[in-house]
């Protein structure tokens, strides 16, 4: 056995390694295109906070929606700190005086060179997870006794509180009030001679978070959480502290929502409070439906796709013409595969039904893909170029018709609350138990 | 006097407008025990079509058809997100409504390319009066007399007929009102057309009031609105109605003494304070939670 | 069985996206590449379509494009390069900005023009920067955008000259010695402009000011106003969003407030136009350009533009729907041409040389003459146009300067 889990972490380090290696050679390709790294970047920090979340709605079964509001203390905390002194007279240029007068990460570079920016940024990282937890915990005092809905709407409540609190002008000479914070240490600045390391270190830093998170939910206090969310009465039942290990798990959540809002604000290279609306939150909240409820690995896979979906894949739906001939095949081919593809879903949904019952739903999902098939069509054999429907704003009408068949068809999301490892071991062991029956019959 | 005035005005105008929106909520959440996150996206959609429909018809045409399409719209909202979910967990239908809610939203931005549209002056509501002194449009007077009527309405609606009957059974127990056959799916559907007409009439005069319709602008006043809802007792109308009230003068005052920057943040800590102290709202009954 | 096949239904889905947005780009490059004599030459728009500032960023886009149809091609080393616009909505939020840049830098454009929206340049900068792009502010006022980035410059003038204009006309025109300023919370344009304001207006005309803002999504302003009458103030500076300014305007009217409304450059707009419309509120704001300017290059301008905006229904719907040229549309296509000259200068579409030669441009623009300042990268400007908001039109005021 312990041979066995020293082979397992031997395999984990060496895929590690590999994919760092990966990264690390993408970031410095030239024929990468950037657009590719934009995707891993945004999508590993959203990754670290939908796990986050999941942490709390998955794993302990608190529904709450404050998650846009303990990144934008982190984004702010990270970026006061970081912002060099010389810049701060220009960033602040409202309010005299204003900014903090030192920055963590340009002190240690003086003292430390380049590995000082490092530490200075993991402080500071720190410093920003710190913040959000702490406001979390005071949060958490009166919220965390509601139940449900009542929560959700309630952190709802609070994290838009926390946005007012930031754009507030008496702390402007702090948080440069509806001003943008910018010219801090960012992805760009982790350079060692001309080896570009923007894209491996916010996987080094989120995936140290996720880590940390997985070990957090294999422990006794990850099976309490599990144990609440299960069935709260059973939990207290079992002398599990209700009202401490909730606490607990929404001030760890906050935490590292608190440490991606930070990295966020390094990728983003400018934070400004408006942008951390409940929207974000929102979307958050589906990466980790689309994920799966209490999967870490799904949340992880479904950022990836949500970011790479919303930011790159699907752009292609707000540009109002395409350039050539190719384009138009390609997409009259894209649209036909996707509303075939959707009727055949219907179908395969109501495949175990009276014709009766199904008769209605049958008709119009034929009609209305017929019609939609031969707009296409009509569109193929037509001369004009111009993309019917296509115009700014219908990649997101596309992406949230997407989530909304994900949310209806689909509620246990991409993993269900498995994990990537799981089905992997499940398939071997199908494999093995196959091979002994084999083995048998002979 | 003078000088509280307009602020009152305007407290009760705004006030009048959350109590609209908020029955929507009130009732569907007393029924089905969900946030109907879509609830302001669909008070928004009303704005939206109206400065479609009255760009091409006369108003006598225009404003009743609205009022059908929003019906229509919120019904279909219900058969599509939230009907196939009844018996899945609670987290899961709000994420449905919140689906919906992005999928309306984004819909409406492609539509109107994120820019806000003039809403259309309607006749007579909008003229301008003076009161006390005090310069107002008439939108601002009718308001409040127009929802104290409507729910009174409501309220006769509920108490005395048959369907009022069912969606109070419903709403005190789901599957035992089933069980003596109720016709649960249409006591659904009913609130949800009450609750979307509110919507579109609610619309129309906040559009009158402030003329500009945009896609997220339904939003706030929405999480307003369910607010006010809980601060009135949950699956209360006459409370959801005075809880939209007091928010609304409370709001109004609140800018009136230059604290704008926690106008929208004294809301929310009134729900917290409120859910704190008495859980069940002002006029709530206490229900056991449903699990 | 099921999960499987929906797993097969995303896979398919995901891989054909990305393939076809792949051929799309590849298409694209090689169809600009062989489809007529020259080679091409990308010039990234980089405007916002939709939210806030959409309406804004549509004239800006408009202007560019006008400047493309009269030139379309520029000479480098000999050769003859087709200019092509790759246009991008930044949707007016930081956040999308980051991506929207980026996705320009994949296109592999020469010069940026844009944005409409200060915070979205401030937050595109640095991307433009580190890939050597050289950017073309158009309209964009906060002094940040260039301060911070050697590779944005800009066509307009700044805030702190903006803000004092104003304050020196609240004093000249209505001997103005109380200001109510009202802002948007969590906008940057806005809250910068008004400090600008209240500096000059407190510490050089000895006025004084009361502040406020208000949070996003608000749409009920009778309260503020009541607040400027209960201050018994001169004069309300507002800068604000277009969307709402016209509930600002429209509110004002209807509660019988007689106090002129002033404001920045964003207001110069037909949003502003309709909510004035009716009423006797004076709404004023300050703009780069005159319309009806009789001499050389803006009267030859505004009367081309407004051909071509007639010629194209969507391009008059853009417009807001009508022909009023706005000031931002002649920013704009003064900012193509100012990125032409610098391109002409620099003889390369590299963008470090383009970045060079930007600060030896120097010809007749239609909202002045343009130079680039070396230390800032700003044009130099040192005037600012007053107009007012009169029954469905803008009437020019005057130009104003700021008292020294």
């Amino acid at each position: 056995m312990k041979k066995n889990n020293q082979r397992q972490g031997l395999i984990t380090a060496g895929i590690v390694i590999v994919l760092l290696a990966v990264l690390v050679l993408l970031d410095n390709a030239a024929w990468v295109p950037p657009m590719l790294l934009t995707v891993l970047r945004k999508g590993v920090i959203y990754a670290l906070v939908a796990v986050s979340m999941n942490l709390l709605n998955g794993f302990t079964g608190l529904f709450s929606l404050g998650q846009a509001g303990f990144m934008l203390l982190g984004a702010y905390s990270y970026a006061v700190l970081t912002i060099p002194v010389e810049n701060q007279t220009a960033i602040y240029q409202q309010f005299k005086n204003g900014g903090l007068h030192f920055s963590i990460t340009e002190s240690l570079t003086n003292v430390m060179g380049e590995f000082g920016t490092l530490i200075g940024v993991i402080i500071c990282l720190i410093i920003a997870g710190a913040v959000a937890a702490l406001f979390a915990y005071l949060i958490g005092l009166p919220v965390l006794r509601l139940k449900s809905d009542y929560l959700a709407i309630a952190t709802l409540g609070f994290a838009e509180i926390l946005r007012a609190l930031v754009q507030f002008e008496k702390l402007g000479p702090v948080t440069n009030g509806s001003n943008l914070l910018y010219g801090f240490t960012s992805f760009s600045n982790f350079q060692i001679g001309t080896l570009h390391l923007g894209t491996v270190m916010p996987f080094l830093f989120s995936g140290a978070c996720i880590w940390i998170v997985v070990l957090l939910i294999n422990s006794t206090y990850g099976r309490a959480f599990k144990a609440i969310r299960d069935d709260e009465v059973a939990a207290e039942a079992m002398g599990i502290n209700l009202a401490k290990h909730k606490r607990m798990s929404f001030v760890i959540s906050s935490f590292f929502a608190g440490i991606s809002g930070g990295l966020l604000a390094m990728y983003q290279a400018s934070v400004q409070a408006v942008t951390f609306k409940s929207a974000m939150t929102y979307e958050i909240l589906l990466i980790v439906v689309i994920g799966g409820i209490g999967s870490i690995t799904g949340s992880i896979l479904a950022s990836f796709l949500f970011v790479g979906c919303s930011e790159w894949w699907l752009r292609f739906l707000d540009n109002t013409t395409v350039v050539s001939l190719n384009g138009k095949i390609a997409s009259v081919i894209v649209i036909c595969v996707a509303i075939v593809g959707v009727v055949a879903l219907i179908f395969w949904r109501n495949r175990k039904k009276a014709f009766a019952d199904k008769r209605n739903t049958i008709f119009l999902t034929l009609i209305v893909g017929a019609v939609l098939l031969a707009g296409q069509i009509k569109f193929a054999i037509s001369s004009s170029l111009q993309l019917p429907l296509l115009r700014s704003g219908f990649r997101m009408v596309i992406f949230s018709i997407v989530i909304m068949i994900m949310v209806l068809f689909f509620s246990k999301g991409i993993m269900g609350d498995r994990e990537l490892p799981d089905l992997l071991q499940k398939r071997r062991n199908a494999k093995a138990a196959k091979a002994s029956k084999g083995g048998d019959a002979q | 006097m003078s000088r509280i005035l307009p602020y009152l005005l305007s407290g009760i105008s705004v006030g009048g407008q959350y109590a609209l929106i908020s029955i929507g909520y009130t009732m569907v959440y007393g029924i089905l025990r969900l946030i109907n996150f879509a609830h302001g996206d669909i008070f928004t959609v009303a704005g939206l079509l109206m400065v479609y429909a009255a760009a091409t018809m006369p108003l006598y045409i225009s404003a009743p058809l609205v009022i059908i399409l929003t019906i229509i719209l919120g019904v279909l909202v219900e058969k599509v997100a939230y009907k196939p979910l009844r018996t899945a967990p609670r987290m899961s239908v709000m994420i449905s409504a919140i689906g919906m809610s992005y999928l309306l939203q984004n819909t409406m931005w492609y539509l109107t390319g994120g820019l806000a549209k003039k809403y259309p002056t309607l006749p007579w509501i909008s003229d301008k009066i003076n009161v006390g002194g005090t310069t107002t449009s008439r939108v601002t007077l009718i308001t409040p007399f127009l929802t104290v009527i409507l729910v009174i309405f409501l309220v006769m609606l509920i108490k005395k007929t048959k369907i009022g009957m069912a969606m109070r059974a419903a709403s005190r127990d789901f599957e035992t009102a089933q069980l003596m056959g109720v016709k649960v799916d249409s006591v659904v559907s009913f609130t949800f057309i009450v609750g979307s007409g509110l919507a579109a009439v609610g619309s129309m005069l906040y559009f009158t009031n402030y003329a500009t319709v945009t896609p997220v602008v339904g939003a706030m006043p929405g999480l307003k609105a369910f607010v006010a809802a809980v601060f009135g007792g949950i699956g209360s109308i006459p409370g959801a109605v005075i809880g939209g009230f007091i928010i609304g003068i409370c709001e109004s005052f609140i800018k009136g003494a230059s604290w704008t920057t926690f106008s929208d943040a004294f809301t929310f800590g009134l729900l917290i304070v409120i859910l704190g102290v008495k859980p069940t709202g002002l006029f709530g009954e206490s229900l056991t939670e449903k699990v | 069985m099921k999960k499987f096949f929906a797993l097969v239904l995303a896979l398919t889905m995901a891989l054909s996206l990305a393939a076809c947005g792949e051929s799309g780009g590849a298409a694209a490059g090689s169809a600009g590449g062989k489809g007529s004599s020259g080679k091409t030459l990308k010039i990234g728009v980089f405007e916002p379509a939709s939210g806030d500032n959409g309406a804004g960023g549509k004239q800006e886009v408009l202007g560019i494009q006008y400047a493309q149809s009269l030139t379309p091609t520029v000479d480098i080393n000999g050769e003859t390069y087709n200019v092509e616009l790759k246009v991008v909505d930044n949707q007016s939020t930081t956040d999308k900005a980051v991506s929207a840049a980026q996705e320009l830098v994949s296109a592999g454009v020469s010069v940026v023009l844009g944005s409409y929206g200060s915070g979205c340049s401030i937050a595109a900068a640095p991307i433009f920067g580190s890939a050597q792009i050289p950017a073309v502010g158009c309209s964009c006022t906060n002094p940040a955008v260039t301060a911070a980035n050697p590779y944005y410059f800009r066509v307009c003038y700044i805030d702190p000259f903006q803000g004092p204009v104003m304050a020196n006309f609240a004093k000249d025109q209505f001997q103005a010695k109380k200001t109510y300023v009202l802002t948007m919370l969590g906008e940057d344009y806005g809250s910068n402009l008004a400090t600008f304001y209240e500096q000059e207006f407190k510490d050089k005309l000895g006025g004084e000011y009361k502040a406020e803002s208000f949070p996003e999504g608000t749409s009920d302003f009778s309260a503020y106003i009541q607040n400027a009458v209960a201050y018994g103030a001169d004069v309300i500076f507002a800068p604000s969003a277009t969307t709402y300014a016209s509930l600002i305007i429209s509110q004002a009217a209807k509660a019988g407030c007689k106090i002129p409304i002033l404001a920045g450059d964003t207001w110069e707009s037909s949003v502003i136009l309709d909510a004035q419309k009716g009423s006797d509120l004076q709404v004023f704001c300050s703009t780069f350009f005159d319309e009806n300017d009789k001499s050389g290059t803006a009267a030859t301008f505004v009367k081309g533009f407004k051909e071509w905006l007639n010629a194209d229904k969507q391009r008059l719907t853009d417009n807001g729907g009508n022909d009023i040229v706005a000031a931002v549309s002649a920013l704009s296509f003064d900012a193509y041409n100012t990125a032409i000259e610098a391109i002409k200068i620099a003889n390369s579409t590299k963008g470090s040389d383009i970045q060079q030669a930007m600060f030896k441009v120097d010809f007749d623009a239609v909202t002045g003459h343009i130079t680039i300042d070396p230390d800032t990268g700003d044009a130099n400007k040192g005037t600012a146009y007053i107009k007012q908001a009169d029954n469905g039109a803008f009437k020019f005021i005057k130009t104003q300067s700021v008292a020294e």
